[in-house]
């Protein structure tokens, strides 16, 4: 294996020449886990919000990813990244720690129950997991001293919801690029 | 979607080992996620110092962020001010004829209570801010209103201070870290500000309801005597808020009080100035109940 070389323009970049290339390694295992810690960030910087009505950006790219590529991110990805999402959403620490772990675990599950999944019920699953996820957050942050009522979040369920197959989309597209073959290989 | 090959771990002993013990640190990520939840429950400030650390690390991209969110915003506002401007400045020319009156009635009883004070002795005290920065972050998606600021212990920003913009009080200060804040908003439901009508001093507590909105609630039970248009400000009892900083106007009266609309409106904010903690004088203070986190 030859050095690391990127082509000369980033027009070479376009024309897929993937003969003798591979997909650069640190690229591939290292885009989903930052692009679901930038995902934590985004509710943060996209707006200043009076009203918690910005999706959990986070969860949705850690939910999206894990479908779209079962076993990727290990079991315990919940951990570093729950970690991570908590110091920066607001919510008490540890919340996002624990959820995000046993999302994680019941997402492996769902698959071994359910080994053929259409889009259908792909977004059924993340619906179910969205919906009870903002709940426990809701609960969590209420007992960390909050006293908000439940109503207030039904604007962030449903843009949640309506948003997790454009956020599915993303997650495809960031698969796409890890993957590009950039490589030299061979002589 | 076809299941995945590398569920099967075959007869691979190194393969079920690590699809074994993968399942056991999941569970334990679960649990380690429990305990430091039980923690941050009893301790509220248990991590502050790590979020600060944190926030700090991520304040140059929130601080290029603001930038381009203030842009996206005053765009909107320039195509929206060209479909609205006809009737847009009707409204203003009358608004700002009376405006020009009260201006001057005011200017006359600003006078007056320079003389008055001079009279009584008291000194004009004007709060010199201790910072003015930039609203750089907020907690978006969670219910809980945090907001962050690019001040903090090096530009002498400390726990407790209030934080107001040109049209109001935003919030005070929760946490600080090196370089930045976090901000409880007045609309977090934890917080709580003591407050009075601007135009005869009922008393009352301005809670936030979680929705970007606050509850009044009457100190005086009884007959309501609210109205919807009443405006509120901070009455500085307890300390901690400096008195007569405008807070909320009411936008429909309850049973017990009224749900008010707050004036500083933070998504529109850019601006905050963080000012000192007020401390009210030294006989009021003795009388005053300790004004502190809600427990």
């Amino acid at each position: 294996m030859k050095a690391f070389r990127l082509p000369p323009t980033l027009a070479g970049l376009f024309r897929r020449r993937s003969i003798n290339r591979a997909p650069s390694p640190l690229l591939a295992r290292s885009v989903p886990w930052i692009s679901v810690m930038l995902a934590s960030l985004l509710p943060a910087w996209l707006f200043i919000a009076s009203t918690p009505y910005v999706p959990p950006f986070g969860f949705l790219a850690l939910v999206a990813w894990r479908q779209l590529r079962p076993g990727l991110m290990p079991v315990w990805a919940g951990l570093p990244l729950g970690f991570f999402d908590d110091l920066y959403s607001g919510q008490p620490m540890g919340s996002a720690i624990m959820l995000w772990s046993v999302t994680m675990i019941v997402l492996d599950v769902i698959e071994a129950r359910f080994p053929w999944r259409s889009f259908a019920l792909e977004w059924l699953i993340a619906t179910a997991l969205i919906l009870i996820y903002i709940l426990v957050c809701l609960g969590t942050a209420n007992l960390a001293g909050a006293a908000a009522p439940i109503g207030v979040l039904m604007p962030q369920a449903l843009v949640s919801v309506l948003l997790y197959p454009i956020a599915g989309r993303i997650v495809a597209a960031l698969d796409r690029f890890r993957l590009i073959p950039i490589m030299d290989i061979g002589e | 979607m076809a299941p995945s090959a590398n569920r099967r771990s075959g007869y691979s002993r190194r393969a079920q080992y690590g699809m074994f013990f993968g399942y056991i640190a999941g569970i334990l990520g679960a649990l380690v996620g429990a305990g430091l939840l039980i923690v941050s429950i009893v301790n509220p400030g248990a991590f502050s110092a790590l979020r600060g650390a944190a926030a700090d690390a991520a304040s140059p991209g929130g601080e290029a962020v603001a930038e381009g969110r203030a842009a996206g915003r005053s765009f909107y506002e320039v195509v929206r001010g060209y479909i609205l401007a006809g009737s847009h400045n009707a409204r203003l020319e009358r608004e700002l004829a009376v405006a020009k009156t009260k201006l001057a009635e005011a200017q006359a009883i600003a006078e007056e209570n320079r003389r008055l004070k001079a009279l009584l002795d008291l000194a004009q005290e004007e709060p010199k801010p201790v910072a003015v920065t930039q609203l750089v972050a907020s907690t978006g998606s969670s219910t809980r209103r945090l907001a962050t600021i690019s001040a903090g212990r090096k530009r002498g920003v400390a726990v407790g201070m209030p934080v107001r913009s040109p049209l109001g009080l935003v919030g005070r200060v929760l946490e600080v870290g090196g370089l930045t804040s976090r901000v409880l908003l007045v609309t977090d439901t934890e917080s709580v500000v003591p407050v009075r009508r601007a135009a005869d001093g009922i008393p009352a507590f301005a809670q936030g309801r979680g929705d970007g909105r606050l509850q009044l609630r009457l100190i005086n039970l009884g007959h309501n005597p609210l109205k919807v248009g009443d405006v509120f400000v901070t009455s500085g009892s307890g300390g901690l808020y400096r008195p007569n900083t405008a807070l909320a106007v009411v936008t429909g009266v309850t049973r017990d009080g009224a749900v008010a609309r707050v004036l500083s409106d933070p998504a529109a904010t850019e601006f905050v100035t963080v000012e000192p903690a007020w401390t009210p004088p030294a006989e009021a203070q003795a009388l005053a109940p300790p004004q502190s986190r809600k427990p």
